[in-house]
């Protein structure tokens, strides 16, 4: 039996050619005659276009070309919905309103683009920019997401009668019933602040028209190659194989670049094939903070109610969701935040209502954790504020409700993004919170050292939170497997990486099956040109159903390999095995055939064609899932807050996960490491803060914190389980953003257990030093 | 336009003449013009550290610095390391303990351990940490990278 590659902690060979610096990124792209992008940004955040005067930027040596909404004539229109509306959900309301390229007649977010300066050179388009006049008739600015909706509110979108983007409704059982039989009902106001997805690389456009062959080459940073080159073509009237986009070394995604439809993939092929010369966009970090989507903001009225022993018999939520001035990715977010208010522990009853809110605030979209995050920090609140109220402890009074493992696969009722109802596949949650509490010691934290410490006048305290991490959901993904005749092998997929090691976990699947060293497999990614069918990197899905079809395709060409090697060598296929890039008579290894020379054999030349025959040792296959999968875990936290300063300190972080079969033990920690940090800075130094105008305060990284080195406890102390998937032969599940789901929960819990002040209670996900001053401050006044 | 500016700079030990324009950033000079696009560009406010380079010897960021500025001076960046079949002592040890992710960080991290595992070739962790608690990244959790920078110190040690 070959020697298995799954579930080892293999080096990425992806990793030399990153850090000789010696890969192409989307600004490393240099086309000869190349034009250069700047787009001009509206400052207002709302209001109506009077005058938009280009013209004495259009006289600037270098600059080649301005366009306004106006030049764009009838290529003008809205983009499509990303993501359709949840038609699924009876009842629900949406209206949509997708994104427009460039803003035309009126504009509704500060950062909103107005017009496209190319020019010889970015420094001249830039330039340009200075010279652009834009009046403005100012509207009022919308930015208070319950305000928004009542009525006199200004109209962002003036056709609507109100801001409410979105209303959707879900009931599981009857919350009335819940409070009517309820001991207890624990109300509380809770708020989610909004986070930006920081990849260190901004977005990037470059696009290249061969007039000769009519085709468009595109080079995109977006995770999601196929969708957005459907919509390129979509947009200019060619042929889906017309335009050919692919995907250059991605620094990092984190979400928003999973959009489309937006100025830099509608405008800028347009122009290259307007100007017939290449033309490339790279966007800076302050468009980036302004321009480029970001998530969370949502404001929740919830409930939850209990007998006096704590068991839970219902949870009731009205959320206000922030959508920004356009809804183009549907109910994404929203749906996941209630799939994930009630997925650790047993709720009965549950009402859950979004009212998503357009506002004159740039886009949300998908950021790591995407409303995971806000849907566990409303549970893991309430949990908390009814175990004081009840006078419980806070592990005690989830080791109550918890799920057990005989409870799966459990159907939730509750419809999720994937517009089908949500499916708990399988896990051990009380064994994840159990071995959390003993890691991080917490019996002995409350009863010994945490009462030694506060004699010392010390505040350090202590949280514990679970969390469930829905993952790789539909529609689908495929890939091709082909062998060459060098015996090497290509795995085709149109799948998007920005750093989570596809070139190595994907080659490690396919090595399995093919008894090749993963060294010996290049795997493509991001290439329409190469392959054709898929959806994009998001909801942390691309090992589950890329790496199933990868799988499947692999199966598939080791059948054909021991097909044909078995005529070859004359010996039935039982008696052969793959290995080290032969196929080989089990008891003879020196009786085998090469897969190079299979591979050659598979391309019949004249003579040799038999009927039925399809040529190459390759073969493609596809998987979608009929639900996700679902990883979970439990995150521990200690922390201690300097009495002066009021700063806090992570003294410890444990955290429990299990995301099914591990396909690369080193990777999937470091998809753990990444998300903590995300999920600290959300907690306490990241912050997206608009002005009463509507002026983004926080648009560069002086005023926007970014977490470093210093900010993070000295270890991640991460205990593995492995619950392999029912869902996929290989028993995958996502882990992309399991890290940062619990953490503002937890972090809050245990600073409120760290400054044990009664009445004090953190209602809020984020947190700074003067604002927890300012808690404290209230809560001894109180 | 601006008149332009003749300058005379060492990059990897060659030596270039150019004339550039006084506004032309260090980083657009390394990248566009000379084309060695292994400096990456995270946010030209002198934040991230992403386009960390040495000058001199010292690690400086070259958004916030102009060309004109490095005239006869003396650059390294990252493709003065090592090469894809001859990894740098703190190349190996970024991918030895996984302290790379999406790649676009990791020269400017790279540049800024160099520099200082000059000057402190046996840091303690606490010491590592703070070495490159300038530089941002948002894959790793830095905790694989403040690793990665003491296998280097020993790696460099045992060279």
């Amino acid at each position: 039996m070959a020697e298995k590659n799954v579930q080892k902690s293999l080096k990425r060979n992806e990793d030399p050619r990153l850090l000789v610096g010696k890969t192409t990124f989307i600004d490393d792209i240099d086309l000869p005659g190349m034009l250069h992008v700047a787009i001009k940004r509206s400052d207002y955040s709302h209001g109506r276009i009077v005058k938009l005067d280009v013209e004495e930027a259009r006289k600037l040596p270098g600059v080649v070309a301005i366009y306004t909404a106006e030049d764009l004539g009838d290529y003008w229109r809205p983009g499509p919905l990303q993501v359709p509306p949840p038609t699924a959900i009876k009842g629900s309301v949406f209206h949509a309103r997708p994104l427009e390229c460039i803003a035309k007649n009126k504009v509704r977010f500060s950062g909103e683009p107005v017009a496209v300066v190319v020019a010889e050179s970015r420094y001249i388009a830039e330039d340009a920019l200075d010279h652009i006049i834009l009046d403005v008739e100012t509207l009022d600015y919308v930015g208070d997401l319950e305000k928004a909706i009542e009525p006199g509110a200004a109209l962002i979108h003036e056709d609507l009668d109100s801001n409410l983007a979105a209303d959707v409704v879900q009931e599981v059982g009857s919350w009335e019933k819940a409070v009517a039989e309820a001991d207890l009902v624990v109300k509380r106001r809770l708020e989610v602040n909004r986070v930006a997805g920081g990849a260190m690389e901004n977005r990037g456009f470059v696009a290249q028209w061969d007039e000769n062959l009519q085709v468009l080459n595109c080079w995109a940073t977006t995770q999601g190659p196929i969708p957005m080159r459907n919509s390129i073509a979509n947009y200019l009237g060619l042929m889906e194989n017309q335009v050919r986009l692919m995907n250059p070394a991605i620094g990092g995604g984190f979400g928003p670049k999973i959009m489309s439809s937006q100025i830099d993939d509608v405008v800028i092929p347009w122009i290259a094939i307007k100007l017939k010369r290449p033309v490339k966009w790279f966007e800076d970090r302050r468009e980036n903070f302004l321009g480029t989507t970001s998530e969370r903001d949502q404001v929740h009225y919830a409930e939850i109610a209990l007998k006096k022993d704590g068991t839970i018999l219902g949870v009731k939520d009205v959320m206000y969701h922030n959508t920004g001035a356009y809804n183009p990715y549907g109910m994404t977010v929203p749906l996941n935040t209630q799939t994930h208010t009630v997925s650790n522990y047993r709720v009965p009853n549950f009402f859950t209502e979004i009212k998503m809110v357009f506002t004159n605030q740039m886009v949300v979209t998908p950021v790591r954790g995407a409303g995971r995050s806000q849907g566990v920090f409303v549970m893991e609140r309430l949990l908390d504020a009814a175990a004081k109220e009840l006078g419980m402890d806070v592990v005690e009074i989830r080791r109550k409700n918890i799920l057990s493992p005989e409870e799966f696969p459990l159907r939730t009722g509750v419809i999720g993004q994937d517009f089908v109802e949500g499916v708990l596949d399988n896990g051990n949650y009380p064994a994840a919170l159990e071995k959390t509490v003993e890691t991080i010691g917490y019996e002995k934290f409350k009863s010994e050292i945490q009462p030694k410490l506060r004699a010392e006048g010390k505040n350090v305290g202590i949280g514990i939170c679970m969390f469930t991490e829905g993952t790789a959901v539909g529609p689908y993904e495929g890939a091709k497997v082909m062998v060459g005749v060098t015996g090497k092998v290509t795995v085709f997929t149109a799948y998007s990486n920005q750093g989570q090691g596809h070139y190595t976990t994907f080659a490690q699947v396919a090595a399995d099956q093919l008894g090749v060293n993963v060294k010996d497999i290049n795997v493509v990614i991001g290439d329409t040109g190469q392959w054709q069918w898929g959806v994009g990197a998001f909801a942390s899905r691309g090992m589950t159903l890329v790496g199933t079809a990868i799988h499947n395709a692999s199966l598939k060409v080791r059948q054909k390999a021991l097909g044909l090697a078995s005529k070859v060598l004359n010996t039935p296929e039982d008696e052969l095995e793959m290995q080290d890039g032969v196929v080989r008579v089990a008891d003879m290894p020196e009786k085998f055939v090469t897969l190079g020379e299979l591979a050659q054999r598979s391309n019949p030349t004249r003579g040799t064609v038999e009927e039925g025959m399809e040529p190459g040792l390759e073969a493609a296959s596809y998987y979608g899932p009929p639900h996700g999968a679902t990883g979970y875990g439990c995150l521990g936290m200690i922390i201690s807050v300097d009495a002066e300063t009021a700063k806090p300190k992570i003294e410890r972080l444990v955290m429990t996960d299990d995301c099914g079969t591990p396909v690369n033990p080193m990777i999937v920690d470091g998809q753990l490491h990444g998300g903590l940090q995300m999920g600290i800075g959300e907690a306490f130094y990241e912050n997206l803060v608009y002005d009463d105008y509507g002026q983004l305060l926080s648009a560069s990284f002086m005023d926007y914190l970014f977490p470093q080195a210093s900010d993070m406890p000295d270890k991640f102390e991460i205990n593995h389980m492995v619950t392999p998937s029912p869902l996929n032969p290989l028993g995958i599940k996502g882990v992309g953003e399991a890290g940062v789901i619990a953490t503002p929960a937890c972090f809050m819990q245990a600073l409120e257990d760290a400054l044990n002040i009664k009445g004090m209670e953190i209602v809020e996900s984020s947190i700074s030093p003067s604002k927890l001053y300012h808690y404290m401050e209230k809560a001894k006044s109180a | 336009m601006a008149n332009k500016v003749k300058i005379n700079v060492t990059v990897n030990g060659t030596q270039y003449e150019r004339e550039v324009e006084p506004r032309l950033l260090l980083s657009d000079f390394i990248r566009k013009d000379l084309g060695l696009t292994g400096t990456h560009v995270g946010c030209e406010h002198g934040l991230c550290g992403a386009c960390t380079i040495l000058m001199n010897g010292q690690a400086v960021r070259s958004c916030t610095h102009f060309a004109v500025m490095a005239d006869g001076a003396d650059i390294k960046t990252v493709e003065s390391l090592g090469t894809m079949d001859n990894l740098h002592p703190i190349q190996e040890a970024f991918m030895e303990k996984h302290a790379l992710q999406c790649g676009f960080c990791t020269p400017g991290f790279l540049m800024t351990a160099v520099e200082y595992l000059e000057g402190n070739p046996n840091p303690t962790d606490e010491e590592a940490r703070e070495a490159i608690d300038g530089n941002f990244c948002r894959c790793t959790g830095y905790e694989n990278i403040v690793e990665a920078v003491k296998l280097a110190a020993k790696k460099m040690a045992d060279h």
